[in-house]
């Protein structure tokens, strides 16, 4: 009876620290009543119907998709821009663990957890897209078409998002304090980011060879056998500025947490992200000009399309990487941060253009797609329980700092 | 696989050993611009002749159990729906468009859409549940029951074909034209809208057959018709072949398509897959152990110089 009583309250004690910060109960939730939670809570009360409804009644009601225009925003933002922009951990892998750049070693974590994070809520996101979701491991247990390049974006994409939690595993065991598995999963960290190298190289070019079937419906400025060299090249600089955004944004929001917090040291590193961002940049932009060289397309730049491709190739990639240079040349590290949110929204105009925007240019105006306000709300709801997700794992896991009671990783 | 094909199989092999023994280039070549299944079938459609009755539009329906069917008078009656240009839908597999005429503006002409039944069809190199077949007789067939929804199909369609059962929330299916395969399959049968069409505007047969028909056609009645047949080399080929007395442009086709199958787009880059999962790990590992030789390099150097520093008090 005793033996019980106190594994109960030991359970019980087990959950106040886990999971309500050490706070009670009561504390934890009045603590929860903040302006942003606000916000939340009206996103989530339009947002959850709105997810019930596209699952009762179908696609047809909750989206502007047509015969004409298959794919919407669910496609061209949600798992395009999702998967471009969570390349973070990919990348910053790479430089950790392969390339053996310590100093970036802090970002290891974070990253991964927004990689992580980015894929998986890219996949719930597109789920609502597939019009039969509860399908969705066909392409991998029941019927294989190999000649797809979907099928190999299907298959690396739930590779990679296994690689990233396996990356990311360790700091779940810290902070469940499982000792044995934490040293298991650390040596497994090597492992999985070669292999994370690979399928990322592959399925983030895949998801621009898509479209390297459709040269009938894609605007030639947009479309090139150069596809899927320009996502994979823009998807680098997508993982770069993002990394950028994202330790920016939590080492403000979560400074708390670190205890040994050196502001100099993330700008020092932020210089190092922004200088590379700049090269790819510039190589990235090389790229789009020798794919238009390559399909002589020239003769389309003085036209609407043209126009508007040279916004976003001049405006959202030549301008910030020279921006960018200047930038790191004379150390002003808010401007780098201010130039990698532009180039961020760069890629995710490039991927719109891509799906949508340049996407059927030969049809005429009014059979072309413009997002259903459900369409919007589904996104957008999407997007902020994967915030909520992330603030969950940030405020309880060693994301950001070591915890006190492990050897620190070794890069 | 039936007789015909193993037979051709077994051409085939007798030209790769031919080619292998000697001066067989020629054979060899025709090897590689292989034109699909030999004895398909087609269909030839001759613009001129359809007088819009939109039967086949009635038979269509009828046979697939299509929703949303109306009787064959009204099908007849209504001329409204010729005033805009329309395409298939998820309860319409075939419809009749109608154009003007540049050359007679008493005489419109009409045009039937439906599925061309490519050579290499872009919906099934798209697919990657394989829920689409390019079937020995022509038919590009779709297996419902494999298909997630993803939509791909529709996308990669270069005549916009695809339909999507968008208002069905639970069990959406692609819809599309069958060429009605379980009516060619059967000795002497033919689609539903070929055997209905009153004025013999379509012309079922082997596509061989076909094709040789409808050059003569141009041939036998100079003016009469644009020289070209929609479809023949139309990305890589297409079962449904169109003949026109004015431009194909003008009666809404696009002839900006190109004769590559859509498939080889796609091709170059798959074939980067292996070589990738070869050459990065590899590269990856190398660059990992040079990491760990400069480490240990350094390091046995940081220990020299102490020790010769420690040497030295």
């Amino acid at each position: 009876m005793n033996a019980s009583t106190a594994s109960a309250q030991m359970r019980s004690h087990w959950v106040q620290e886990k999971l309500f910060l050490g706070m009670t109960f009561r504390d934890y939730i009045r603590s929860n009543y903040t302006p942003f939670n606000g916000v939340v809570l009206c996103i989530l009360i339009v947002g959850i119907p709105v997810i019930i409804y596209r699952l009762i009644y179908g696609l047809g009601p909750s989206t502007n998709l047509s015969d004409n225009n298959p794919w919407g925003i669910w496609i061209g933002f949600d798992m395009l821009c999702g998967v471009a922009l969570a390349a973070g951990g990919f990348v910053i892998g790479t430089a950790v663990h392969l390339m053996g750049m310590k100093d970036y070693g802090f970002l290891f974590r974070p990253a991964v957890l927004t990689g992580f994070l980015g894929y998986l809520f890219a996949i719930i996101a597109l789920t609502f897209d597939l019009g039969r979701y509860y399908r969705i491991p066909y392409p991998m247990v029941v019927s294989w078409g190999v000649n797809s390049v979907l099928f190999l974006v299907a298959w690396h994409v739930a590779l990679y998002l296994t690689c990233q939690f396996v990356e990311w595993c360790p700091a779940i065991w810290e902070w469940l304090h499982m000792k044995k598995l934490r040293s298991i999963f650390m040596k497994a960290t090597l492992g999985a980011t070669i292999f994370g190298v690979c399928l990322s190289m592959l399925h983030q070019s895949a998801l621009g060879s898509i479209f390297l079937l459709m040269p009938e419906k894609l605007h030639p400025l947009w479309y090139s056998e150069y596809i899927p060299l320009w996502f994979f090249m823009s998807a680098i600089v997508g993982g770069l500025v993002m990394t950028i955004i994202e330790s920016m944004a939590s080492h403000k929001i979560f400074e708390h947490q670190i205890k040994s917090h050196d502001p100099e040291r993330l700008d020092r590193v932020t210089l190092g992200l922004g200088k590379a961002t700049a090269v790819g940049l510039f190589a990235y932009f090389f790229m789009k000009v020798v794919g238009i060289a390559h399909g002589n397309s020239w003769r389309y730049l003085d036209t609407g399309y043209g126009y508007w491709y040279l916004v976003e190739v001049i405006g959202f990639v030549l301008i910030p990487a020279l921006g960018m240079t200047y930038a790191v040349q004379n150390k002003l590290v808010s401007m780098v941060r201010g130039w990698a949110i532009v180039t961020a929204l760069g890629i995710i105009l490039n991927r719109l253009n891509h799906s949508i925007i340049a996407f059927n240019w030969h049809l005429p105006w009014e059979d072309r797609y413009v997002p259903h306000w459900m369409e919007v709300v589904l996104t957008v709801t999407v997007i902020t329980i994967g915030i909520l997700t992330f603030r969950w794992i940030m405020n309880r896991m060693p994301i950001l700092y070591d915890h006190p009671d492990f050897e620190p990783e070794q890069h | 696989m039936d007789a015909k094909r193993r037979d051709f199989l077994k051409v085939l092999t007798g030209a790769g050993i031919a080619a292998l023994l000697g001066p067989g280039e020629k054979v060899l070549a025709d090897v590689a611009t292989l034109p699909g299944y030999p004895n398909q079938f087609g269909v030839l459609v001759d613009t001129t002749v359809c007088i819009g009755c939109r039967r086949c539009e009635w038979a269509c329906k009828e046979w697939n159990k299509l929703p949303n069917q109306k009787s064959l008078k009204e099908y007849e009656k209504d001329r409204s729906v010729f005033d805009r240009i329309r395409r298939t839908h998820a309860d319409t597999y075939t419809v009749v468009n109608r154009f003007p005429n540049p050359r007679d503006a008493r005489k419109p002409i009409y045009v039937k859409k439906q599925c061309m039944h490519c050579y290499e069809p872009g919906c099934a190199s798209s697919c990657f549940v394989k829920a689409f077949t390019k079937q020995p007789v022509g038919a590009v067939t779709y297996d419902a029951s494999l298909c997630v929804g993803c939509r791909y199909c529709m996308a990669a369609c270069p005549f916009d074909i695809p339909a999507y059962q968008y208002y069905d929330p639970f069990t959406p299916e692609v819809t599309k034209c069958t060429f009605c395969f379980d009516r060619i399959t059967k000795e002497g049968g033919v689609p539903a809208c070929v055997e209905i069409c009153p004025v013999e505007t379509m012309t079922f047969g082997r596509r061989s057959d076909l094709i040789e028909l409808a050059h003569k056609k141009i041939r036998d009645n100079p003016g009469k018709y644009v020289n070209h047949v929609y479809g023949e080399r139309e990305v890589g080929g297409t079962s449904w072949l169109y003949l026109s007395a004015v431009p194909f442009h003008l009666i809404g086709f696009r002839t900006d398509l190109g004769t590559v199958p859509i498939p080889t787009f796609g091709k170059p880059f798959l074939s980067l897959v292996a070589p990738v999962f070869i050459a990065i790990p590899a590269l990856c590992m190398g660059f990992y152990s040079f990491k760990k030789r400069r480490d240990r390099l350094a390091e046995k150097e940081i220990q020299s110089v102490l020790e010769s520093k420690e040497g030295k008090r």
